[in-house]
């Protein structure tokens, strides 16, 4: 095996230009003579337009020209990729989700104009001095407010705020009532997942160009998924036809969800350059971006937990009312159906369950997949409830949840999904050893002699990644397939292209994928180059989102990587006159089996590309191979967490002293980049539990505006990590035995951290059954107040 | 409109500027140093921190022409003429200090700064220092490593060279 192959931390090779400054992000491309677009957004939540006059604002100089809604007639809406079917089986509400604002506006931030003019600045003093009147509508805001009788429409044609209301598995329904009904216990809790704001570093920009003379359209975009936006932006907006619409996505400062939808300002760089004959840039800024990236969360929800006296589970009902914002997003309906119902069953055999999800829209900025997507959503439910359940029932929350766990696998939960492998305990063992679990009552002891109040809090989590089989999927709902494509291109002198539909913004790719086709060739991984993030050069690809990167798209390359393996083995037979069934290939070189014959694999490479000695009556020449993989099932990551924290009784304030993960991601091709995936969402996490919330007031304005008012994690608000990925059950139905690394850190920790928070209080003699995320000072200490009250 | 002059990693440029361009555009825009990075516009997030006269300052935060006549470094600055990477870039790669590489010119910038200032600094003075560096990706934890490791290189390189 040579060195950097699956296994090894090797270091990451895309760091040196990001290090010096050399990162090629959308931002960092100017086309020639190109213009640029700003884009003059409502204020107001709801509201009709009556005036817009764009008259004065045309004279202003450097204008070029100003779109509004008229100069898309022909244009389709901005389409939703998944379609839910509600409990009676009719299909969900479907508005139209224009590109710029047609009569109404729906939410602050909601595109009404847009400046194409000779500079950024020309642009947005001439957005200005548009004239536009708006007669305010009342806005929807509360979710609960928005399905009573007389609440405002976000949409009049609707007749109804309700998107859909959804039951899973509807024909559970009564069963898990009289089950509810029935048992010895019961434990609720009404909880809130708070609305977050992704907040990739790096904000969308998105850049249009158009070819009069090949009638060839470019779009060089901020995307974890350039195919996607090709399709739907293609295919649904704009009527552009594949072949005639390249989509590129370069250095993708972070994702983490936002960047998967196709969004309205896309459609309109890319139309707007043929129209004014120039390329049109937009590049957002940061409060733009708080009011058009695509939100997450927000769901507020009743769990119900029926459990046995000795805390064995015996059914679990779930009813949630999900925002969806103004408009659809891309992946919007999935995310609280599919991607949390179906996550319900935890890591534990309840053998009842049904979840009720009804999505609302309202007057604010669409909501949609934002790491783990959906299912932190479940996650933090379950572990919330089981905690509260544990106190009630004076069960240890260790012990409680050992009594649950699924232990034999293949596991069929009753909520649609077969987990296929895992060891839940052995992750719980890990993780009281690495979190120091036996310690704790000594620490709490050192606090309480400072005054301070010190908690554990734990929580276990299970996840379906590796999204997703296409099959099922479909039947579900969704409008694309879900598999991966990838290219394998040996060239003549043996190094190695690799076209892959993944695409990385962040995940270091272009050093793992050729660590495991090093390890499959028994070549150097330095001779191997990831391409990706370009429509006109990868075959395929459905991109990155949902931890499926290596699942998937590393399947998909092993698949074309295993073609290239058949094909080199003829050559190779054929240049050593052998049996094809006798050649063996080792650390690089093939050889007959039994025999001192062998041939390198860059002798065999060039003959591919020199066939002078070569079977051209059995084989094609050349070298290259492309796959297709569509997993069979989704993967079940899974693990146990601790959270560690210390509360000032008098303020609120809470300190995180140690946060410790034992994940089972199956095999680990480089173990120093899983760690890094791990901290980073348990920062996220943290920043959820602790800091982060989107705000709206009443009149639907946002009151996180900018990083004055919406509290992102800084480097003193968080520890340091203690990350464990030895507990391995390698995947049982990929060839790589991988399940993904991605979400796990934020699907895991808010409960972690909340359970903290709840446990120091409790010990404290503080009763507090809930607070609501996130526990910022002032919720925390008005909850030791009315405690104490 | 007026001009602006200064020295850009050891280069003097110059330029025509409005009156409320910022350094951060003028370097992007006007120079194609597209290192250094904008991601946000309240002076927050510190992506687009670059040396000024020797000081770490957010350049979306001070007009072009309040740099007129300084020095300037960049991220494009630091490696080695030959490309070599500082030895607070190469301990970032080394302890996978980054991701999507979005944050990190600013905070090589700024780690940069603080081991000029402060040569051993403890976590806690580390992490003060990066409180206006926002990253989303790592965590902080394999920053804050990183620059661990390069204060210590650059002490023992200082001990070596004694």
């Amino acid at each position: 095996m040579p060195d950097g192959g699956i296994g090894a931390s090797t270091k990451r090779r895309e760091d040196v230009r990001f290090l010096t400054g050399k990162g090629r992000y959308t931002d960092d491309y100017n086309r020639p003579d190109q213009t640029y677009v700003w884009f003059l957004r409502s204020d107001v939540a709801h509201g009709r337009i009556t005036k817009l006059d764009t008259s004065a604002a045309e004279a202003m100089p450097g204008v070029v020209k100003i779109f509004t809604s008229a100069d898309f007639t022909t244009a389709g809406g901005i389409p939703a990729g998944w379609q839910i079917h509600d409990r009676q089986g009719e299909p969900m509400k479907e508005p139209k989700h224009p590109i710029l604002a047609e009569g109404k506006v729906r939410h602050v931030g909601d595109p009404i104009a847009a400046v194409v003019a000779e500079t950024r600045a020309q642009a947005r003093d001439a957005a200005e001095a548009i004239e536009v009147d708006i007669e305010e509508l009342p806005a929807v805001v509360d979710m609960r407010a928005a399905l009573e009788a007389g609440s405002a429409l976000v949409h009049d044609d609707m007749g109804t705020n309700l998107c859909f209301d959804w039951g899973f598995v509807e024909d559970n329904r009564d069963a898990v009532d009289a089950a509810i009904k029935a048992a010895p216990h019961v434990t609720t809790l009404e909880l809130v997942n708070n609305r977050l704001i992704p907040n990739a570093m790096e904000p969308r920009v998105a850049l249009g160009d158009y070819d009069q003379a090949d009638d060839q359209h470019t779009l060089y975009t901020t995307s974890q998924n350039p195919h996607v936006i090709r399709l739907l932006m293609g295919a649904f907006v704009l009527s552009i036809p594949e072949q005639k619409l390249r989509v590129v996505a370069p250095d993708v400062g972070g994702g983490f969800g936002s960047k998967i939808f196709h969004y309205a300002e896309e459609a309109f760089v890319t139309a707007a350059a043929k129209v004014v004959g120039r390329p049109v840039k937009w590049t957002s800024t940061r409060s733009e971006a708080f009011m058009s990236d695509a939100h997450g969360r927000d769901h507020v929800t009743k769990i119900e937990l029926a459990t046995e006296k000795d805390g064995t589970f015996l059914a679990l009902r779930s009813t949630t009312l999900a925002n969806m914002g103004a408009y659809l997003s891309t992946f919007a309906p999935s995310i609280p159906t599919y991607l949390h119902g179906t996550l319900m069953a935890g890591n534990y055999k309840t053998p009842q369950i049904y979840v009720n999800v009804r999505a609302v829209f309202t007057n604010t900025v669409p909501v949609d997949a934002y790491r783990g997507a959906g299912r932190p959503e479940a996650t933090f439910q379950i572990e919330r409830v089981i905690d509260k359940a544990a106190r009630e029932l004076g069960i240890d929350p260790i012990e409680i949840r050992r009594r649950n766990y699924v232990t034999e696998f293949p596991y069929q939960t009753p909520v649609a999904v077969n987990y296929d492998i895992g060891d839940y305990n052995a992750l719980m063992d890990k993780l009281i050893e690495i979190a120091d679990v036996a310690g704790f009552p000594a620490r709490r002891e050192e606090s309480a002699a400072r005054g301070r109040l010190r908690g554990l809090g734990i929580s276990s989590y299970i996840e379906a990644c590796g999204i997703a089989p296409s099959n099922l999927v479909g039947q579900l709902g969704a409008r694309a397939g879900l598999y991966e494509a990838a290219t394998v291109r040996v060239n003549p002198t043996g190094g190695i292209t690799v076209f892959t539909g993944s695409h990385s913004h962040g995940q270091g790719h272009e050093t793992t994928f050729p660590q495991v086709v090093a390890s499959m060739l028994g070549i150097d991984a330095g001779s191997i180059e990831i391409s990706h993030g370009d429509t006109a050069k990868v075959p395929f690809g459905m991109g990155t989102y949902g931890s499926r990167s290596l699942a998937v798209g590393g399947s998909a390359i092993v698949k074309a990587v295993d073609k290239i393996i058949a094909k080199a083995k003829k050559i190779a037979a054929h240049l050593m006159e052998a049996a094809e069934t006798d050649i063996e290939l080792k650390d690089g070189r093939f050889s007959v089996a039994g025999t001192d014959k062998s041939v390198a694999w860059a002798d065999v490479t060039l003959a591919a590309y020199v066939p002078h000695n070569y079977p051209l009556d059995q084989i094609e020449p050349g070298l290259e191979e492309t796959a297709f993989y569509d997993p069979s099932n989704f993967t079940y990551p899974a693990g146990a967490y601790a959270c560690e924290v210390e509360v000032d009784p008098e303020t609120g304030v809470v300190t995180v002293l140690g946060f410790a993960a034992a994940d089972d991601f199956g095999n680990v091709v480089n173990p120093m980049i899983v760690e890094g995936q791990v901290h980073g969402g348990i920062a996220q996490g943290i920043g959820q539990a602790m800091l982060e919330a989107a705000g709206y007031d009443e009149n639907g304005q946002i009151t996180t505006g900018s990083y004055m008012d919406y509290a992102m994690p800084r480097s003193n608000d968080v520890p340091n990590y203690k990350v464990d990925h030895s507990c391995v059950t390698p995947c049982t139905h990929n060839p790589l035995g991988v399940k993904g690394c991605g979400e796990a850190g934020a699907i895991g920790s808010p409960p972690a951290f909340v359970n903290a928070v709840l446990d120091a209080l409790n010990s404290g003699g503080i009763k507090v059954d809930h607070i609501n995320m996130p526990l910022t000072p002032s919720r925390v200490w008005a909850a030791i107040q009315a405690a104490r009250a | 409109m007026p001009q602006v002059s200064m020295t850009v990693n050891g280069r003097k440029v110059s330029g025509e500027v409005e009156g409320r361009t910022l350094l951060v555009e003028f370097l992007r825009e006007g120079l194609r140093l597209t290192g250094t990075h904008v991601g946000c516009d309240t002076a927050q997030c510190g992506a687009c921190v670059v040396h000024v006269n020797g000081n770490s300052i957010k350049s979306c935060n001070i007009f072009a022409l309040e740099a007129d006549g300084a020095e300037v470094t960049t991220i494009e600055g630091i490696a080695g003429k030959d490309g070599s990477l500082s030895v607070v870039q190469a301990a970032f790669q080394t302890h996978h200090g980054l991701q999507c590489g979005y944050c990190t010119p600013g905070m090589v910038m700024t780690a940069t700064s603080l081991l000029k200032e402060n040569p051993a600094p403890s976590e806690a003075e580390i992490r003060e220092y990066l409180e206006g560096n926002i990253c989303r990706c790592t965590g902080y934890h394999n920053i804050v490593k990183a620059i661990q490791a390069a204060a210590a290189e650059l002490g023992s390189n200082r001990v070596a060279a004694e």
